[in-house]
């Protein structure tokens, strides 16, 4: 009697699970918002091949989930809080969106993941660089995947003092990112003994840098640093060139460098320059492998944003499946339980505060002897093993991260 | 080294110098508006697409048939002039003699589909183009390293905002030009092509642009959005000029670039708002700009 009520309590109970597990994904439909610049100058590192990448990660999943439909909507967010914040709104309220991906301008993210946690949704942030995203601006509805501003600073800020670039003159873009990026670098060029002498700041975005390039100029640094990002960067690069600033001795260090932005200023012009990158599509075997594909349906090599895109989106899906659920706190649980093992990282996790830990890489610009083709641009000089590149939790600001 | 407001005499010297080339791109663009407004009445918010095309086809026509600079300098202004005058004979001739918010939302149109179809065929970060060899290296001033290619630009970009002035101020052709668009009737009375005129006269001011586009393509990043980001500047420096004064466009573009490359010195962050604030300014005390005529 005793195990006939067993076996009856047992079989109800793994029902009720297993209609609990149905239930669990609204709608039947698994919903992702892709919210990136589509259109304006951050579109060639995310934009419409993000979205590409996004579908790419679908398709390979089988395109559902636990029979449930996976749709995707996108929108061009403009690098306007505003606009992109009401987007997110009508996709949360009306749409029933469970998960926002892409995510470029850091202070469009910043707008939208207060949005995330007020209606309890997930998003995955793939472009935004700001440290402060997963510090000061966490919350427990966010995930922030490729990189950010403390490893870019930790990678290159400090490979260049420590071979012997002890004052500096950083140029910022005047906003959110820019500002945590300078922040950054300032704290790691003076814990290596170097000294930030000037900082100058500049509207984003700015086409005409010769002001900004002949104050770094007679400012006597022997580091020009540009915490910028897309077409400021190069046109600034473009524009140190025109006007001596490394033959006259000083050495230039890009902190934000996208493969896209290296492959329009061409090795000519880019040669030698430092940088930190979260991937690089001829890293390894498996990288390549995956920008083969990537580039026959795109016609371009991916970029660190376009593959973490990819990589995030089949965390979440696994997440999704594996939980049967799209509940935002269920699935960010369980995507932080799961180590990340594929072609974007080795062995990458997920801490409380939303940062995806992972190796970073120091590349150097190939020089035009060495560049075999017109994306064969990066040599790896040092990988950054993840504890050291990201911020450690002992240092957050994130209320989420438990002080022991 | 002598200090200046607590800024080294050398570097506001070569702010200075950096003021007046930036100004010169000014100039050059405004002109453009300015001949286009002060003969058509036209408010071309194509303006900056065109500045665009200008640089776009100076790189394609390189990298397609490699054509050179020198030659790009007047061929890609006459492509460019000649679409511009299909838009003229298209387009906006269909509102000639409406309000001007017309030829702006018309303009205003034109130009965010020629710029959403560069984008989705290019994308955004920029097209390579390289200096010309000539252009390689600079003048070791006192104050400042000088570019060749930057000295280029000031002289060739003030010898055609002076040319442009003398054509339509002092000679016959820019006096049938003034009558034309002032009294269109009497001018086709005399024997005169009226219609032929404005496209023509609208094709000169698209030229100006895309040659200001030839002149920024070594030196700018090249991709489908340069123009949107300078345009509002532009306009303002029209504003501030008197919208239609050919004299007045080129000296408050040369004033201006001299204004912001100050700026960018004490108060960066300001850098690309000063300009709009000397506009509201000038606007309140004298509503028809510097060199406008009083309305």
């Amino acid at each position: 009697m005793t195990i006939m009520k067993k076996l009856l309590t047992t079989a109800i109970a793994s029902a009720m699970m297993v209609g609990s597990a149905q239930a669990d994904i609204s709608d039947d439909t698994v919903k992702i918002g892709y919210l990136a610049d589509m259109s304006g100058t951050y579109r060639d590192l995310a934009g419409p091949n993000g979205l590409k990448a996004l579908e790419m990660a679908i398709a390979d999943f089988g395109g559902t989930v636990n029979g449930a439909k996976i749709e995707v909507v996108s929108a061009d967010d403009r690098n306007n809080p505003d606009s992109s914040s009401s987007t997110v709104r009508r996709w949360l309220e009306n749409e029933d969106v469970d998960l926002v991906a892409g995510m470029v301008a850091s202070s469009v993210t910043i707008a939208v993941t207060k949005l995330l946690e007020e209606n309890d949704r997930l998003g995955i942030v793939s472009g935004s660089a700001a440290s402060s995203i997963t510090n000061e601006h966490c919350t427990p509805n966010h995930i922030h995947y490729v990189y950010d501003t403390y490893p870019l600073a930790n990678g290159t800020a400090k490979a260049v003092v420590q071979e012997g670039g002890k004052e500096w003159f950083i140029l910022t873009a005047d906003y959110a990112f820019g500002h945590a990026l300078e922040g950054d670098v300032t704290k790691v060029v003076e814990e290596n003994g170097g000294k930030v002498i000037k900082t100058a700041r500049h509207p984003f975005p700015t086409s005409d840098f010769s002001s900004y390039i002949l104050q770094a100029q007679s400012s006597g640094a022997d580091v020009v640093a540009l915490a910028n990002a897309g077409s400021d960067t190069t046109n600034a690069i473009t524009t140190a060139g025109e006007f001596g600033l490394t033959q006259s001795g000083q050495t230039l260090a890009a902190l934000l460098l996208f493969l896209t932005d290296v492959h329009a200023l061409g090795v000519n012009t880019a040669q030698g320059i430092q940088l930190t990158t979260g991937w690089y599509w001829n890293m390894n075997d498996d990288a390549r492998a995956w920008a083969d594909r990537f580039m026959e349906e795109t016609g371009v090599r991916p970029t660190m944003v376009h593959a973490g895109i990819y990589s995030s989106t089949m965390q979440y899906l696994n997440a999704v499946k594996a939980t049967g659920s799209d509940d935002a706190q269920t699935v960010r649980k369980q995507m932080m339980d799961t180590p990340i093992n594929d072609m974007f990282a080795t062995n990458g996790r997920i801490r409380e505060d939303g940062r995806m830990v992972h190796d970073m890489y120091l590349a150097e610009v190939k020089t035009p002897e060495e560049s075999e083709n017109e994306w064969d641009l990066y040599k790896i000089v040092r990988t950054i093993p993840g504890d050291e590149a990201y911020r450690p939790l002992s240092e957050s600001k994130c209320p989420l991260v438990s002080k022991n | 080294m002598s200090m200046i407001l607590g800024v080294p005499a050398a570097v506001l010297f070569g702010q200075l110098l950096l003021g007046i080339i930036n100004g010169a791109f000014y100039a050059l663009l405004s002109l453009g508006l300015a001949v286009i407004f002060g003969l058509l009445k036209i408010i071309n918010f194509a303006h900056g697409a065109m500045y665009m095309l200008g640089a776009m086809v100076t790189v394609l026509m390189f990298d397609a048939m490699g054509i050179n600079y020198w030659v790009a300098l007047f061929l890609a202004p006459l492509v460019v002039g000649c679409f511009g005058m299909l838009i003229e004979y298209f387009l906006l001739r269909r509102i000639a003699g409406q309000d001007h918010i017309y030829s702006l939302l018309l303009t205003f149109g034109v130009a965010l589909m020629i710029q959403g179809i560069l984008t989705n065929i290019f994308g955004v970060s920029g097209l390579r183009y390289s200096m010309p060899e000539i252009f390689q290296g600079g003048f070791k001033l006192d104050f400042m390293f000088l570019p060749y290619y930057r000295a280029w630009v000031i002289f060739v970009a003030l010898l055609v905002c002076f040319g442009t002035w003398f054509m339509i101020e002092k000679t016959k052709l820019g006096s049938y030009l003034r009558a034309g668009t002032e009294d269109a009737q009497l001018m086709q009375g005399f024997g005169i092509n009226v219609p032929l005129l404005i496209s023509l006269t609208y094709g000169f001011g698209v030229m100006i642009a895309a040659f200001a586009g030839v002149l920024a393509a070594p030196i700018y990043s090249v991709n489908p959005v340069m123009g949107s980001n300078i345009l509002i500047v532009v306009f303002a420096v029209v504003v501030i000029g008197g919208m239609g004064s050919i004299a007045g466009a080129i000296i408050t573009g040369l004033l201006m670039g001299v204004i912001e490359g100050f700026t960018k010195v004490f108060y960066p962050e300001f850098s690309s708002a000063v300009i709009f604030l000397v506009m509201v300014v000038v606007l309140l005390i004298r509503p028809s700009g510097l060199f406008g005529k009083e309305a």
